[in-house]
């Protein structure tokens, strides 16, 4: 698996979830910018979840295979789902979901890395 | 917060939204994992794993009652949520106590530890907000 895909991945992640809670603080919905920026995040996932199974079926390292491939499923899902919930919603809550749904995605790359074994 | 307080009644709207999905991250985590617990090593840890699923069904019994938000549903995530106050501090002592009783770590053990003690902030947050968004109508008198 990319660690450094990972670390972009969690930056970004992190950058969106910061934009968010911007936008909840001043009482805006879900603007543009944050769709594009969570899009490119929603793309970088699909990679992941294709690199990282190539990587799992490749390695040798003891990594759980079942959870690990469940994490990147689960990450691939976080963004679209929390975008729709998100907008679906004509508050600032709305933009709260979505950093709940950006968080969950950095929390996932650090379980992500510690399945592999390079984590904390 | 004059916002929340223009707020419509549902438990689904407004800052529930954002309750609704950490519920739903969770139910959707726990059920991940006991799930994977009892399929791959379901004999090495029972009582564990079991509570595990248990914690999972609750939590996504609690998630579609708050989304719903119908007198029905609000009801269900009442007994839901207080069913997982419960849970998290009754098995966060036995965590504590017996250190045997649960060998692997589940959603509740150590008071939600693993989970950032999201499972014991969690319930106290639903039922404030189930409190919150409760009809008017319904209230008893006095309040």
């Amino acid at each position: 698996m990319s660690v450094t895909l990972s670390y972009a991945v969690i930056g970004l992640s992190l950058l969106v979830a910061a934009y968010a809670v911007v936008l909840l603080v001043r009482d805006r919905l879900v603007d543009n910018p944050l769709f594009y920026a969570h899009s490119v995040l929603a793309v970088l996932l699909l990679g992941q979840l294709v690199a990282g199974c190539v990587a799992l079926a490749r390695t040798g390292r003891d990594v759980e295979g079942i959870t690990f491939v469940g994490y990147l499923v689960t990450a691939v899902l976080a963004p679209p789902v929390s975008i729709v919930w998100g907008v679906a919603d004509k508050s600032r809550w709305g933009t709260g979901v979505v950093v709940i749904g950006m968080v969950t995605v950095a929390a996932l790359q650090l379980r992500l890395l510690a399945l592999w074994g390079v984590g904390f | 917060m004059s916002h929340l307080a223009e707020q419509s009644r549902s438990t689904s709207s407004g800052a529930g939204r954002v309750l609704i999905a950490v519920y739903a991250v969770l139910a959707l985590s726990a059920t991940g994992r006991s799930v994977v617990q009892l399929v791959t090593k379901g004999g090495q840890a029972p009582v564990a794993y079991s509570l595990s699923a248990v914690a999972a069904l609750i939590y996504i019994v609690a998630t579609v009652g708050l989304a719903r938000s119908t007198p029905g549903s609000r009801r269900v995530a009442w007994v839901a949520i207080t069913a997982e106050l419960v849970g998290v501090v009754a098995v966060g002592l036995l965590s504590v106590l017996d250190v045997t009783l649960f060998p692997d770590a589940s959603v509740w053990s150590d008071f939600g530890q693993g989970y950032g003690y999201v499972p014991l902030v969690l319930p106290v947050l639903g039922i404030a907000w189930l409190a919150r968004t409760r009809p008017r109508a319904q209230r008893p008198p006095g309040t």
